[in-house]
């Protein structure tokens, strides 16, 4: 089966700085790829120049067989490939159900002007987003909070928010850059758990980038290695760990972080 | 009815009720008719401003508004005078055509942000200004004077629009219908903020990198709403040219423009119905002033760097502070 999504030779360059140099890897449907390496590797660069927020310098990026690089964010995202983001980035003053709401409108069935009439479909609509809202916030254990507005959360339910909104877009690919930053132990676990069932449930693709090596060995089916910009391996995560060049390069000096 | 509640409904039958037909019998009472040209100034400016608070809510300071009012005053002027049209024609039509200059300037400068678009938008108005005073079809300095009364339009023998100029009280007939364009302009507004484009302009405006990850097409949203906006300030100042009869360069100025944004600022930016209430206090709060002179301008300027500054939401967030309505 041909891969869902390939990294082809992508080169990322910021004036004299080259954040990703020719990186090439494949993403098998169902799969769920971690992109680790030290700050500064170029991984929220590579995530970026997939969903297209930033141009490739070279390179492209196919999915489904078509190029999906070097467009508009809004045009990959409704081809199904949907980024979070690093940084805290939410809907400040709508609460979580409003911005989970939101960001369905692209099962939309009515037009724009169906909704400023009020049509009958632009109704059946918005009664479905909230119905589906509400069962995506229990999924994500979030019923609780679904009426808190977003600035007025904590860290942790905020990259949770995060998740619920890219989830929402109802997307095949999910690029999470730092899930559980911010989390403790037990969310992240608790979080890994649900990442998986986003990948079990609903078949949805998961690239994710994370520093939290315990949990990204948990969570990945395999993992891309970057540093300076450069992918140094490529494995499951036992191959990974044993892996002479990742050892050397990034983990040999973190030894303890990656319990190995 | 309409996704109204019934007190919504009661405040909004109030509101038509107390213009439609309390300031009419007070007027009638007291004699006051330079009140009709006052009222129908605020209302036309509402229109005008009600464009503005749109732009601020995809995230933008429009301080242009002043141009696209003029583009429609001078467009409806000279279909009427030069080309013979029906004012109510050119109405729509001077509208849409400050809407597609909006859009052919949108494209370029919507990309910018904060105060760099704010500043553009600030030169737009002098722009046009200057642009009136050098075409010929404006008549240059000497704009476009004696400007017919509407005439009135009839389909298959019936009267739908009377003939202005064989009325008694073309004051009472140009307040009646700035009045109805403006409450069609608001509804017409209060129903998008309230729709799926509102919704999408929403999170535009909280966070415009977001919603493109989740597939908003944010630069065409920007420039239907900035078209949109621009409509109603082409038809605002379409309506001004035809009861003032005469149309010059000068009729919007950059004063103009900032005022509209202000009528927003001190209304509410959350509000819907807030560029109303602020075009009203503000227009009256400086006719108010007039007696004190050369302590015109400093007075009313410190009143309103005191409510900006105390209310920072403008004034409907003293009603609105917990209900949290819209
Ligand atoms: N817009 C930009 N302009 C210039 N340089 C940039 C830009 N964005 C990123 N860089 C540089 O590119 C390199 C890679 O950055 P990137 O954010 O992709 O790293 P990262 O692997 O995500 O790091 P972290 O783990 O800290 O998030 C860094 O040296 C960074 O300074
Ligand atoms: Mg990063």
């Amino acid at each position: 089966m041909s891969p869902l999504l390939q990294v082809k030779n992508v080169t990322k360059k910021y004036g004299g700085l080259t954040a990703n140099n020719a990186i090439s890897f494949d993403v098998a449907e169902n799969e769920i790829l971690s992109v680790i390496g030290p700050n500064g590797a170029g991984k929220s660069t590579l995530f970026k120049m997939i969903a297209s927020f930033t141009p490739t310098t070279s390179g492209e990026v196919i999915y489904q067989g078509e190029r999906i690089s070097n467009l508009k964010p809004h045009i990959v995202a409704r081809k199904g490939v949907v980024r979070t983001f690093q940084e805290t980035t939410i809907f400040k003053s709508m609460t979580v159900r409003e911005s989970v709401v939101v960001a369905q409108h692209l099962r939309a069935k009515a037009s724009l002007a169906g909704y400023f009439w009020g049509s009958k479909t632009a109704k059946d609509d918005v009664t479905a987003f909230e119905k589906y809202a509400d069962e995506l916030l229990e999924f994500l254990g979030m019923s609780e909070i679904s009426n808190e507005q977003a600035s007025n959360l904590p860290q942790g339910s905020l990259r949770a928010l995060g998740i619920a909104i890219g989830l929402a877009t109802d997307p095949k690919v999910l690029l999470l850059d730092e899930p559980f930053a911010g989390m403790n132990h037990d969310e992240t676990m608790n979080m890994v758990k649900l990442v998986r069932s986003v990948r079990d449930e609903r078949g949805v693709t998961v690239m994710l980038v994370e520093h939290d090596m315990p949990a990204v060995m948990n969570i990945s089916d395999r993992i891309v290695v970057l540093n300076f910009g450069e992918k140094i391996a490529e494995g499951t995560p036992s191959e990974i760990q044993s892996n002479e060049k990742v050892i050397e390069a990034y983990l040999g000096s973190v030894d303890d972080e990656i319990g190995m | 009815m309409l996704g109204f509640t019934s007190k919504q409904l009661v405040g909004v039958g109030i509101f038509l009720f107390v213009i439609f037909i309390g300031v009419p019998l007070i007027i009638n009472a007291t004699g006051r008719w330079d009140f009709y040209f006052t009222l129908t100034s605020v209302a036309l400016l509402a229109i005008a401003s009600a464009g503005v608070w749109l732009t601020f809510y995809i995230g933008r300071i429009n301080i242009g508004q002043g141009a696209f009012a003029l583009i429609g005053a001078y467009v409806s002027a000279i279909l009427v005078v030069k080309a013979g049209w029906s004012f109510w024609i050119s109405l729509p039509v001077a509208g849409l055509f400050a809407a597609v200059v909006a859009i052919l300037i949108g494209l370029p400068i919507l990309r910018l942000r904060g105060v760099y678009f704010a500043m553009i938008t600030l030169v737009l108005t002098q722009v046009v200004t200057l642009t009136a005073l050098a075409l010929p079809i404006t008549n240059g300095a000497k704009g476009i004077s004696n400007i017919p009364l509407p005439s009135g339009i009839s389909l298959l023998g019936i009267p739908i629009l009377p003939d202005f100029a064989g009325m008694e009280n073309t004051k009472l007939a140009f307040y009646f219908t700035a009045c109805i364009i403006m409450v069609l302009t608001y509804a017409a507004l209060y129903r998008l903020v309230n729709s799926r484009l509102g919704h999408l302009c929403r999170s535009m405006q909280q966070n415009e990198e977001l919603a493109s990850s989740i597939g908003v097409n944010i630069a065409y949203i920007r420039i239907v709403i900035f078209a949109i906006s621009s409509f109603f300030g082409g038809l605002g100042g379409a309506m001004f040219g035809s009861i003032a009869q005469s149309v010059y360069p000068s009729s919007f100025q950059v004063a103009d423009s900032v005022n509209f944004m202000l009528n927003c600022f001190l209304g509410g930016l959350g509000y819907v119905f807030g560029p109303m209430l602020g075009t009203l206090v503000l227009y009256f709060g400086w006719d108010l002033l007039f007696e004190f002179g050369k302590y015109q301008m400093l007075i009313y300027s410190t009143i309103l760097i005191i409510i900006i500054r105390f209310l920072p939401n403008g004034l409907l967030s003293i009603r609105f502070d917990k209900g949290g309505d819209k």
